[in-house]
């Protein structure tokens, strides 16, 4: 049992503020039925949901995949939007390319993936022009 | 500061949940934007906030944050309250402005010490 893990899948619908955050707030549950600790919880459910976000502001939504195993939990969140021209740039505080009804809902500051860094443990970033964009974030159950 | 305290500080008007009544507050955040709100993490806080939409109860939920105070006289929609009720999240309104409320509560001792925004 040593290598098994929980898999949860569910869409991301496009341009829905009224439920974006429907899945992080499912995985948020589950883990905390599961009785992870509070602090990987909240890490974990911060990290989700500004990924979660991200899909529905820049790409019509998209798919999360959650591995919850043991030790980690891995989230993969997919998108087939526009890509990442520049992550470096899109990793800075601050910088943000999302249209001015996004702020009016109180993101698309520029904070989204420094945020995921923040609190994620691993953090890789997947995109191609045209294609989409893959956000696969790790965190950690057990401190090192 | 228990919800109560909060309440007749701000003169406010409580519209969701009775279940958080014995929490106590030690901290706040004021803030329209959500991930402002998401890059600091404290426990036991209030978020004061002049943002009217369910993204603002979903973050809430994430940042495990029980209360939240609607400032300027804004009234949450049902949708925002039915969404509030079931995360047991309490909802507050209050005719002050973010800069006079914010200054209530610190006066009345919730300083926010320790790196809040």
């Amino acid at each position: 049992m040593r290598d098994s893990f929980l898999e949860l899948n569910y869409d991301i619908p496009a341009n829905d503020f009224l439920h974006a955050g429907e899945a992080s707030s499912s995985v948020k549950k589950m883990l905390n039925q599961l009785g992870v600790a509070p602090d990987k919880v909240k890490k974990t459910a911060i990290s989700m949901y500004e990924a979660e976000i991200n899909a529905v502001i820049h790409a019509n939504g998209g798919e999360a995949h959650i591995e919850i195993w043991k030790d980690k939990v891995i989230i993969k969140i997919s998108d087939k939007g526009p890509g990442i021209p520049n992550v470096e740039l899109a990793m800075q505080e601050g910088y943000t390319t999302a249209p001015d009804h996004v702020r009016d809902m109180g993101f698309g500051a520029g904070m989204g993936l420094p945020n995921i860094k923040r609190y994620s443990d691993e953090l890789k970033i997947d995109t191609e022009i045209g294609k989409g964009t893959v956000v696969t974030i790790t965190v950690y159950l057990k401190d090192k | 500061m228990k919800i109560s305290e909060i309440s007749s500080v701000l003169e406010a008007e409580i519209i969701t949940g009775g279940q958080n009544s014995d929490l106590e507050i030690y901290s706040a955040c004021g803030a329209d934007l959500m991930s402002d709100v998401m890059a600091f993490v404290k426990e036991n806080v209030v978020l004061l906030t002049g943002l009217i939409n369910p993204q603002v109860v979903r973050t809430a939920e994430m940042m495990d944050i029980k209360v939240i105070v609607f400032v300027r006289g804004k009234t949450p929609t049902q949708e925002i309250i039915d969404l509030a009720n079931e995360k047991g999240i309490t909802i507050l309104t209050t005719k002050y402005s973010m800069f006079i409320a914010s200054g209530k509560l610190y006066e009345a001792g919730i300083t926010g010490r320790g790196g809040c925004c």
